[in-house]
């Protein structure tokens, strides 16, 4: 009995997809020094790419600069997110990207000690990525003395989660590395200062990790050349949903969706989902908007709808994901989802007045206000612009002619 | 539970322990362990950890009660679990539930009486592009169809 997962399709793309030889960025690493690491990483202007967008280089700083025993990097490998597949194809077909992005992270903050938390559902990987980091430590790519130079010792473990998206933020993950329930701490402190263990801990993710080689053996500068200005370089998309080419796609930032529709071949499309779950769903109107931070934000998630699919069925989807995704620790987000998704099944029913409507977008502002951690926080930006950018369809129609989500 | 059966399941528990170490970063570990080879973490094997970790066996239940790929019911020899979210929604997930719910005579939550198979729904396993898709305990299946996925429901032991 053989999975039926396929894999091994040529990709290209700017950045991520060029051309990379193993141990080539290690290599410019060593040579560069800390510093240079550093000022080149801050030079490329690399944020974040899980979603939250927060500046790489500040996050590699500010743990080089504290002071403690042990460090720890850990690859946030629990990619959740409805919609994102990005990081099942970077681990599976550029593994040489991910762990060297992990080597020159730890050469570069001083820590000895890397960690992949790797998702439960991804376990059908770890065959292959141990062998991975078997052959880099026969290659002396990882283990002690990297390459010879003195003092520079590394290693990376692999650890499974047990089927949470919650801990896809990075504190849950560090709670649940350390064999806790996977809940969110309070921020601050952010784990840069204290993390796994109390030790300061960079989690960046995959794809961001995977982009460090390629930025530090060919310059800053090469990667600044895509993108816009407030967002650097390229990114990967993971399109799925009606259309033609559905996948991993990678480009620049600021692509226009109108643009990406006509690559992944999307017919009568009637709305994009940008940023999975947690993010917004943008209606014909806005396909000229822009993909990057300062626009449409995404981690990468992009799900596309065609003319016969029912919106609040879309939404009632989601919001039954996050009702049993939410963790359970703060109100808004536990007791706002179910109200929320409660608000859904009435609509469906026709049973609402508009008032009450009006409560339940009041009540999304407050969950994104009020919510300790990024799930709640995100988890009423489908609710509030579904309602808002469907009213139409949602309210004034009498929904004869559409088809069914499931169709 | 024979006598025999605790004894075995506390040897076992006690090699894991010495494998993974007994600090607490190792719970999670040894929990995913013993739900591989048992199928659940039963009240027995909970105190058995607690014991040899050093800690209440309520943050032992805590833990296994927070993920969802831990459970303290015992479970069939084979889970599978069809992926619920969006994508694989619009790909046909419908079609392939029903036809996995009538060839298996049982419904998702539920273990056919052989403990064969125990039927789950999950989110999102990162394999939107290539919906319908279902892991059957570590390995992904995707692209399914109805009777694809009966072949391969099947197939299993």
């Amino acid at each position: 009995m053989e999975t039926t997962l396929k894999t091994s399709k040529k990709r290209t793309g700017p950045v991520l997809f060029s051309n990379y030889q193993q141990a080539d960025g290690i290599k410019k690493a060593i040579e560069l020094g800390r510093e240079n690491i550093l000022l080149e990483l801050k030079n490329s202007g690399l944020k974040g790419r899980g979603g939250a967008g927060f500046s790489t280089a500040t996050k590699w700083m500010l743990s080089a600069a504290a002071n403690a025993e042990k460090k720890f990097i850990v690859c946030n490998a629990d990619e959740g997110e409805p919609g994102t597949f990005k990081d099942r194809v970077l681990l599976l077909e550029y593994p040489e990207l991910v762990f060297d992005g992990m080597v020159i992270a730890g050469f570069t903050i001083g820590a000895k000690k890397g960690i992949v938390y790797l998702r439960g559902e991804y376990e059908y990987m770890l065959p292959s990525l141990e062998g991975f980091l078997n052959k880099m430590k026969e290659e002396n790519l990882l283990g002690k003395n990297i390459l010879e130079k003195e003092g520079f010792d590394f290693d990376i473990n692999i650890r499974l989660g047990s089927g949470a998206y919650v801990c896809g933020e990075e504190t849950a993950l560090i709670e649940s590395l350390e064999g806790y329930r996977g809940e969110p701490r309070n921020r601050p402190p952010f784990p840069v200062n204290t993390g796994y263990l109390g030790y300061p801990t960079v989690v960046n993710n995959v794809e961001t990790l995977a982009s460090i080689p390629h930025i530090i053996y060919k310059g800053g500068e090469w990667f600044k050349k895509n993108g816009t200005d407030k967002s650097k370089g390229s990114k990967l998309f993971s399109v799925s949903g009606d259309c033609g080419k559905p996948g991993v796609y990678e480009l620049q930032w600021g692509t226009k969706i109108s643009e990406l529709l006509e690559i992944v071949e999307a017919k009568n499309c009637k709305a994009v989902q940008v940023g999975g779950a947690s993010g917004v769903c943008l209606p014909k109107s806005q396909f000229n908007r822009s993909l990057a931070y300062e626009d449409a934000a995404t981690g990468g998630s992009i799900i596309i709808f065609d003319e016969s699919r029912n919106m609040l069925k879309i939404l009632k989807n989601f919001m039954e994901f996050f009702v049993e995704e939410s963790c359970g620790q703060c109100t808004p987000c536990r007791v706002g989802n179910t109200k929320l998704l409660e608000g859904v099944d009435n609509i469906g029913k026709g049973e609402y007045t508009f008032s009450y409507i009006n409560n339940l977008k009041e009540l999304g502002k407050t969950m994104q206000a009020a919510s300790k951690c990024g799930l709640g926080q995100s988890s009423p930006n489908s609710f509030i612009s579904i309602l808002d950018n469907f009213k139409e369809e949602i309210f004034y129609s009498n929904r004869k002619g559409i088809k069914n989500v499931k169709e | 539970m024979l006598v025999v059966e605790k004894n075995n399941l506390s040897y076992e528990i006690e090699r894991m322990v010495k494998e993974y170490g007994s600090d607490r970063q190792s719970l999670l570990q040894i929990l995913q362990a013993i739900q591989k080879k048992y199928k659940h973490i039963s009240d027995f094997a909970q105190q058995e950890i607690a014991r040899l970790m050093n800690i209440h066996p309520v943050e032992v239940y805590s833990v296994i009660s927070f993920y969802s790929f831990l459970s303290t019911e015992p479970k069939g020899r084979n889970i599978v679990r069809l992926c619920k979210t969006i994508a694989c929604d619009m790909a046909g997930k419908d079609a392939v539930e029903t036809a996995v719910k009538r060839e298996l005579g049982i419904s998702f939550g539920e273990t056919t009486n052989d403990q064969r198979i125990s039927l789950e729904y999950t989110n999102c396993l990162g394999m939107c592009d290539e919906g319908p898709a279902m892991l059957i305990n570590e390995k992904v299946y995707t692209h399914l169809d109805p009777e694809m996925a009966v072949n391969i429901l099947n197939e299993i032991k």
